[in-house]
């Protein structure tokens, strides 16, 4: 199919201080942010029709694009491309400038066709259309901005000579520069605290990295139980209005000064405070951005990376696990769930699932439980006492808590140790601490944000969870894919428990 | 030949400045100097070709045939046939452009006409500040916080 892109900003400097630069074929490194170096092939001038240039961009991809038109008269001018790294075919775009005669301003249009299958359409054109144009545009608008208070010449380009080609770039091994210009993005914004509906998609803007921070795309969003307590309004989201969501796993576009564990293009998860995940791109502090392995993809880390984190610290530091003990898991073909019951049989535990159907008891066994119990349908603690010879169970990991306490404690062996990890159905409310004394109860109400609160604890935790991925003892479940546009499908998915396993969004 | 051009951006979509402006027998709704226009003999005002004889607030009194009207380009050219301008060969046309950043509308009319040399500066200051900077204007002040930020 044919994909068309357009896009067209306003630049507040004249046509004629625009022109000169943009009809200059090799201008484009000095004024677009993603690329690091251009040449015209063969030192031809930069208007000769015919003229091929030659560059770099700042994530290290190459390519050549050849002029086909320039015209003075109408101030236009479009180029085709000979090669790059992703498959554009059939591509030719055309810039064109008109006067804004009141205020004297310049009206900027960008736009290009080529050819795609169906299936990549969207993606390239949201390529060309957000990292190219938009990014472009922002950079111009901020760069003549400035020029014409002062009339500031533009710096030279800084052009290698055509004997070796970029090859001083290659040289210097220099790490790219922060990229300066604001793009702008879809995401979902909520403005009023409520159910589903409050998910709205919206446009904003995502600023350039400031120090500490760097800017990421997203390629897969997580959904979690603590996104619908932002949204409803319990916890975690009182300033409005905000972008909710706290996971996702995508590609750096570009960090800000001080970071230097990330890189642009590199492939990236997190899992952290602030929200703000419900976006195709999205800039943040750093220091919890993990780097992703190669061989786990982002969607898996999307599904997985939250959930796991969370099972790996109930696992291993709330209750380190020992091989032999027996484990009653809540909620066990939710996104935690199943990862909890894989885990814990792997560490070496016998694990009950408690779930809410069949198809859910079938999630839970295959995912490593030894048992699944359909709550509602039978007496779970009851069922517990049989399943474990009238001892009981020695942990519960309970993330359902008002509705589910008496149940776990009912459940729990002598000296057992009941982990109440979240509040899906409400919070757990004021108990009598005594009556835990009749079979030494151990209570631990644990969160997460206090076990990954340095950089070093997060980062030992994610090569944990990484290599248990790698090793099948967890194994990622992804109920649905949904696109972002479609959140409040997504939640509504989540709050009526129909989902086994993650669900995520696709930007 | 005199050529008078003259653009703005309008803080609201393409599609919703187009709806007023495609109106050939619209001025009174959407210009400050138009008082009432009619489409002469009786035809429909988007069929190519024809006339709208309309009186402006100072009293006087211009024919204009629609020479072309794109609903794809958001353009509507048209040639005047009378009016106390004393212009000839007069042909004008006003053209939508998106800006897709913000959402909003880039405008330009211009025109080519023929005069006597002598009249030709105060033709193309009048036609372009009291005509069509006075219509561009009008429609920025009509749409003014309608864009999407």
């Amino acid at each position: 199919m044919i994909v068309r892109v357009l896009r067209s900003c306003v630049i507040d400097a004249p046509v004629d201080i625009v022109w000169p630069l943009l009809r200059d074929f090799n201008s484009h490194a000095r004024w677009h942010p993603a690329i690091a170096a251009s040449h015209i092939e063969g030192g031809e001038p930069p208007d000769h029709v015919g003229a091929v240039r030659a560059f770099r961009l700042r994530d290290g991809g190459f390519l050549r694009e050849q002029l086909i038109a320039l015209s003075d008269r109408d101030m236009s001018l479009s180029y085709c491309l000979l090669e790059a790294p992703v498959r554009l075919d059939g591509y030719v775009a055309t810039m064109r400038l008109r006067r804004v005669t009141e205020g004297e301003r310049t009206f900027l249009q960008w736009q290009s066709r080529f050819d795609s299958s169906a299936g990549e359409a969207d993606a390239l054109a949201r390529l060309v259309g957000e990292t190219i144009y938009e990014v472009g545009m922002a950079a111009l608008q901020a760069r003549l901005r400035r020029a014409t208070g002062a009339l500031v010449p533009a710096p030279r380009p800084v052009v290698p000579p055509p004997s070796s080609p970029l090859t001083d770039v290659e040289r210097s091994g220099a790490r790219p520069l922060p990229v300066l210009a604001a793009l702008q993005t879809n995401a979902i914004v909520i403005e009023r605290h409520g159910g589903p509906e409050v998910l709205i998609p919206r446009r904003v803007d995502v600023p350039p990295p400031g120090p500490g921070e760097v800017r990421l795309r997203h390629l897969a969003i997580g959904v979690n139980m603590v996104d619908l307590h932002g949204r409803a309004g319990d916890f975690g989201l009182d300033i409005l209005p905000a972008i909710p969501g706290m996971e996702a796993a995508g590609v750096v576009l570009d960090v800000g000064p001080g970071v230097t564990h990330l890189a642009a293009g590199d492939p990236v998860v997190y899992a952290c405070s602030p929200p703000g995940a419900y976006a195709e791109a999205r800039t943040m502090p750093a220091s919890m951005v993990v780097l992703l392995p190669p061989d786990i993809a982002p969607e898996t880390a999307a599904a997985v990376f939250l959930k796991g984190i969370t099972a790996d610290l109930l696992l291993h530091d709330v209750h380190p696990l020992r091989a032999g003990e027996s484990v009653l898991v809540h909620a066990a073909a939710g996104g935690l769930g199943l990862l909890l019951c894989g885990w814990a049989r792997a560490l070496g535990a016998r694990v009950i699932g408690v779930v809410s159907s069949d198809a859910k008891a079938e999630a839970a066994i295959d995912a490593g439980a030894a048992h699944a119990v359909v709550g509602g349908r039978q007496d779970v603690a009851a069922a517990v006492r049989e399943l474990t010879g009238g001892r009981g169970i020695d942990v519960v990991y309970d993330g359902i808590g008002q509705a589910s306490f008496e149940i776990s404690l009912a459940s729990l062996a002598r000296r057992g140790h009941l982990v109440s990890h979240g509040q899906v159905s409400g919070p757990v409310g004021l108990r009598d601490i005594d009556s835990l004394a009749t079979k030494s109860v151990r209570l631990s109400r644990p969160n997460f944000l206090h076990f990954t609160e340095t950089a070093e604890d997060l980062r030992r935790r994610a090569d944990r969870l990484f290599e248990a991925l790698r090793q099948g003892q967890v194994r990622p479940r992804i109920d649905r894919r949904l696109p972002l546009s479609d959140a409040a499908a997504a939640h509504r998915r989540l709050e009526s428990r129909q989902n086994i396993g993650s669900i995520v969004l696709i930007p | 030949m005199p050529h008078v051009y003259v653009s703005t951006v309008i803080d609201a979509p393409v599609a919703a400045v187009w709806a007023v402006i495609r109106d050939f027998n619209g001025l009174p709704d959407w210009t400050p100097f138009v008082a009432e226009s009619r489409i002469e003999a009786n035809m429909p005002a988007d069929k190519i070709g024809c006339i709208r004889a309309f009186r402006l607030k100072d009293g006087g009194r211009i024919r204009e045939r629609l020479l072309a009207l794109s609903d794809y380009e958001f353009s509507q050219s048209y040639a005047i046939l009378e009016s106390p301008m004393e212009v000839e060969d007069y042909v004008a046309t006003l053209r939508l452009l998106p800006v897709t950043e913000g959402g909003r509308s880039f405008a330009e009319w211009s025109a080519d006409f023929a005069c006597p040399p002598a009249r030709e500066a105060e033709l193309v200051s009048h036609i372009g500040r009291n005509v069509f900077l006075a219509g561009l204007q009008a429609l920025q002040a009509r749409f003014a916080g309608a864009g999407r930020r």
